[in-house]
C-alpha cells in the first residue's frame, strides 16, 4: 500500500515537473549544411551561434531557450525535411534556419504553411527568398547575395581598370543573386562580361572548366563556395593559371582562405565584396572576432570568423534579443514576438542592420583584397565601406523590378 | 577481334568510323567553320584528356570493387569509405613525412590491411549470403564515415602535388595556328598524365597478373567456378583474402589520386562508391577489361558533358547507364 502510493506521489511529481519545464523552455530548431559540399559551412555557422549564445546567455527572463540541431546538405528537399522534422519531432516554436541560397526559397514557401511559427533565416542569401512573395513569418538579417556584391563592380572597373571580365559559378540561386549584383554595378559603369559559365553545384573536377575560360578578358570572376572551391583552386594551379582574379561572398571566405594546401594561394590580390571584412577596425567587429576565438580552440575554427559565422551570429542575435524585448511571449500566434523582430536595429558585428517591409536586411558592405598576414595565413583586408545597402541596390523599386530576376542570363549586361 | 568483325560487320564499321574521326579531331587543325560551330580545339582537347585521366581515377576505384565482385560474389557498398579511408591516410603520411610517394606505399598497406580484416572478420562469416553481406557493407560504410569525420572533421584535405609535378607541361599536339604561322601546342597538368600513365601500367600489371600468373589463373578459375576450385585443394581462403587486400589497397591508392587532384571532404566516400557502381554497371560486373572501357565511357561523359552541355551534365551519366541496362543489361564487356 505505501509503496504503490509512494509509486504514485513519485509519478505525479514527474508529471507535474516535466509540465513546469515545457513551460520554462523555449524551443528553437536550427539548420546548418553539415553534409555534402557545404560542410565546412554549416559547422562554421554552428560557431557563431554557439559565439552569440555564449555573448548572450540562453535566459530569457525566467525561461530557457533551448536550441536544437538539424543537419542539411544545401539541397532544397533536406531543408524541408529537417525543418519538418524539428517542427513536428522536436515541437520547436522558432526556425534559425537555413544556410544555403536555394534552401531559404524552399524554407520560405514552406514558412507560409506554418503561420503560427516564426522563421528567421540563418545565412542563407537568395534573392527571391524576401523579394518575391515574402512570407509575413519569415526574417532575414543578412543582406542578400546581390547587396553583398555591391561596390565590387565599381572597384573593378574605376580602380583596377578591368574592361572585359567573365564568371564562373556554381549553378544555383545564391550565386545567380551574386552575379546578378555585380553584372548590374560592372556593366553600369561600362564594363562588359563576355561570358557567365555555370556548373552544378559538387562538381569535383573542373579541368574543363578551367580549360574552357577565356584567354581575352582582364579577370576572371568565381561565385564558387566549399568543396568546390577548393577544387577549383587546386586544377587551376596544377593547370598552371595565370588570370586576375575576382571572388564572391563565400568564395573570398575564411572557409576557403584557411584550407588545407597551399591553392588558396591563387586568390592572394584577389579583389571580392562581402558582408564583411576579416581586418576591419571596428572595436565592435574586433569584439566579436575575439569571442569567436576565445569560444575555440585554434585547431577547432578558423583564424578569423567567415562569412557564415557572422550571418549565424546576427541571426542568433536577433533572435534572442526580440525574445528578451517581448519576456518570451509567444502568446497569440507569436505576433508580439513578430513585432519585435521586424522593429529591432541590431547592433551586428558587421555593422548595423535593419529590416525594410519585406522583412530583409538594410546592412553594410565591404569591397575587400586578400592579403598574406606573412605567416602564411590569408584574410580579406577592408578596400572600401558601403553603409545602408538596400535589396535594390539604390535603384528606384520600379526599374529594378524591370531587371528580372536573377538566373543564369539575367541581368543583361547594359546600363538600367 | 576478328570475332566481333565478322560477327557484328555494322557495328564495326561504326565503331571504326567513331575512331577515325575521334583521331582526326584530336590530331587535325580544326578548320574555321567547326572552331565556330563548336568551339576552339583547345577546349574540345582538354576535356578528352580531362575524361580519360578521370576515367583513370574511376578505373582504380571501380578496378578492385569489380574484382571484389567477380571472385566473391560479394557488393562490397564499403568501397567508397575505403577509397577516402586510403585518401586520408595519404593525407596523414605525406604531410607528415613531405613524400607523396611514400603516401601512396602507406596508402596501400593501410586499406589493403583493412581489406583483410574486414574478409577475415565480416565477410568470411557469412559467404554466400549476398543480401547479409550487403546490408553489412552499407552498416559499415556509415560507421567509417562517421569515425572518419570525427578525426578528420569535416574540412577540405588536400594533398600536396610534389613540386616537380605542380603546372602544365607542353603536348606535341596542336591546338591552333597563330595567324603568324606560329603553332600552338596543348599545355596539360603534368599531374594528371603522371596519375594517368599510373593507371594505364596498374590496369596492364593487373591484367598480365591475372591471365599470365598461377595465382592469376587461380583467380580467374574461382571467379568461373568457386566450388571447383576449392574441390581441386587450392586454398581458397587464402585467394579471397588476397584479392580482397588488393581490391582494397587499390580503392586506398585511389584514394591518394583523388586527394592530390580534387580533394578529400566527408561525403566523397558515397561519391566514388555510386561511380564505380556505374563504372562496373556499364562495363560489366566483375570483369577488368569492363572496368577500364567503364570509367573511361563515364570519365569522358563527365568531361565533355561538363563543357557542352553543363546544365544536363550530370544526367548524361546516368543516361549512359540507363542505355547499357537496356540493351545490354550485363555490362558492355560481361562475358555471360
Amino acid at each position: 500500500m505505501f509503496k504503490s502510493c509512494a509509486g504514485a506521489v513519485a509519478l505525479g511529481s514527474l508529471l507535474l515537473s516535466g509540465a513546469a519545464l515545457a513551460q520554462e523552455k523555449i524551443k528553437v530548431g536550427v539548420t546548418a549544411t553539415l553534409e555534402g559540399t557545404y560542410t565546412v559551412l554549416g559547422e562554421d555557422g554552428i560557431r557563431g551561434h554557439q559565439t552569440a549564445i555564449n555573448v548572450l546567455g540562453k535566459k530569457v527572463g525566467d525561461k530557457e531557450i533551448e536550441f536544437i540541431i538539424a543537419s542539411t546538405d544545401a539541397t532544397p528537399d533536406s531543408a524541408v525535411r529537417a525543418v519538418r522534422k524539428l517542427i513536428e519531432q522536436d515541437k520547436v516554436q522558432i526556425l534559425l534556419s537555413p544556410l544555403s541560397g536555394d534552401e531559404g526559397i524552399a524554407v520560405k514557401n514552406f514558412a507560409k504553411t506554418k503561420p503560427e511559427l516564426t522563421f528567421i533565416n540563418a545565412a542563407s542569401g537568395a534573392q527571391e527568398t524576401t523579394y518575391v512573395d515574402p512570407a509575413p513569418n519569415f526574417f532575414r538579417y543578412n543582406m542578400d547575395g546581390a547587396q553583398w556584391q555591391v561596390g565590387l563592380g565599381k572597384y573593378a572597373y574605376e580602380t583596377k581598370k578591368y574592361r572585359k571580365i567573365a564568371t564562373v559559378g556554381d549553378d544555383y540561386s545564391f550565386i545567380y543573386t551574386q552575379v546578378f549584383g555585380l553584372v548590374l554595378e560592372f556593366c553600369g559603369a561600362g564594363g562588359q562580361v563576355t561570358n557567365r559559365q555555370w556548373v552544378p553545384l559538387g562538381t569535383k573536377d573542373f579541368a574543363s572548366v578551367i580549360a574552357a575560360l577565356p584567354d581575352d578578358v582582364d579577370a576572371i570572376y568565381l561565385g564558387l563556395g566549399g568543396a568546390d572551391a577548393v577544387n577549383f583552386l587546386n586544377q587551376y594551379q596544377q593547370a598552371g593559371g595565370k588570370a586576375r582574379l575576382m571572388g564572391g561572398s563565400i568564395m573570398v571566405d575564411q572557409t576557403i582562405l584557411s584550407a588545407k594546401g597551399n591553392a588558396k594561394n591563387a586568390l592572394i590580390g584577389t579583389i571580392a565584396a562581402s558582408g564583411q571584412a576579416d581586418t576591419w577596425e571596428d572595436p565592435n567587429w574586433q569584439k566579436f572576432v575575439k569571442a569567436y576565438q576565445d569560444a575555440f580552440p585554434p585547431a577547432k575554427r578558423f583564424p578569423s570568423p567567415s562569412l557564415l559565422a557572422t550571418n549565424y551570429y546576427g541571426s542568433t542575435m536577433a533572435l534572442i534579443l526580440a525574445l528578451r524585448e517581448v519576456n518570451g511571449d509567444l502568446s497569440n500566434n507569436q505576433a508580439k514576438y513578430r513585432e519585435a523582430l521586424s522593429k529591432i536595429v541590431l547592433d551586428a558585428p558587421n555593422g548595423k542592420i535593419k529590416l525594410d517591409s519585406n522583412r530583409q536586411a538594410i546592412g553594410t558592405n565591404f569591397v575587400t583584397e586578400v592579403v598574406d598576414d606573412g605567416k602564411g595565413a590569408l584574410f580579406s583586408k577592408v578596400v572600401k565601406v558601403i553603409p545602408d545597402v538596400n535589396q535594390t541596390l539604390g535603384y528606384d523599386p520600379a526599374v529594378f523590378a524591370k531587371i528580372g530576376l536573377p538566373s543564369r542570363t539575367v541581368p543583361e549586361c547594359k546600363k538600367y | 577481334m576478328t570475332r566481333f568483325i565478322e560477327r557484328h560487320p555494322a557495328w564495326a564499321l561504326i565503331l571504326l568510323i567513331a575512331v577515325a574521326v575521334m583521331l582526326w579531331l584530336i590530331l587535325a587543325v580544326w578548320p574555321p567553320g567547326l572552331e565556330e560551330a563548336i568551339g576552339r580545339k583547345r577546349v574540345f582537347l582538354n576535356a578528352v584528356f580531362n575524361g580519360i585521366t578521370l576515367g583513370s581515377l574511376y578505373f582504380l576505384v571501380a578496378s578492385g570493387f569489380t574484382l571484389i565482385f567477380g571472385l566473391m560474389r560479394n557488393v562490397n557498398l564499403a568501397h567508397g569509405s575505403l577509397y577516402l579511408f586510403g585518401g586520408y591516410i595519404g593525407y596523414a603520411i605525406s604531410t607528415w613525412t613531405g613524400s607523396w610517394v611514400l603516401g601512396f606505399i602507406v596508402a596501400f598497406l593501410g586499406v589493403a590491411l583493412l581489406g583483410v580484416v574486414l574478409q577475415i572478420v565480416v565477410f568470411r562469416r557469412m559467404e554466400g549470403q549476398d543480401l547479409r553481406q550487403t546490408m553489412v557493407t552499407i552498416g559499415l560504410s556509415i560507421v567509417f564515415a562517421d569515425l572518419m569525420l570525427w578525426v578528420f572533421g569535416g574540412d577540405f584535405y588536400q594533398i600536396q602535388t610534389p613540386n616537380w609535378l605542380v603546372g602544365p607541361i607542353e603536348l606535341p599536339l596542336v591546338t591552333a595556328v597563330k595567324s603568324s604561322g606560329e603553332a600552338v601546342y596543348l599545355r596539360y597538368p603534368m599531374v594528371r598524365l603522371v596519375i594517368f600513365v599510373a593507371a594505364v601500367v596498374i590496369g596492364i600489371a593487373m591484367w598480365l597478373a591475372l591471365n599470365r600468373t598461377r595465382v592469376g589463373m587461380m583467380v580467374r578459375a574461382g571467379v568461373d567456378d568457386r566450388d571447383m576450385l576449392a574441390a581441386t585443394g587450392v586454398p581458397i581462403q587464402l585467394v579471397f583474402v588476397a584479392v580482397f587486400a588488393l581490391g582494397a589497397g587499390l580503392a586506398g591508392v585511389a584514394g591518394v589520386v583523388g586527394g592530390t587532384f580534387q580533394s578529400l571532404s566527408p561525403g566523397e566516400d558515397t561519391r566514388f562508391l555510386l561511380a564505380s557502381l556505374v563504372v562496373v554497371i556499364v562495363g560489366g560486373m566483375g570483369s577488368i577489361p569492363g572496368a577500364a572501357l567503364g570509367a573511361l565511357i563515364i570519365g569522358l561523359a563527365e568531361q565533355l558533358g561538363s563543357v557542352y552541355i553543363p546544365t544536363y551534365a550530370i544526367v548524361v551519366t546516368f543516361l549512359i547507364m540507363v542505355l547499357v541496362l537496356a540493351l545490354r543489361p550485363q555490362g558492355l564487356l560481361a562475358r555471360r
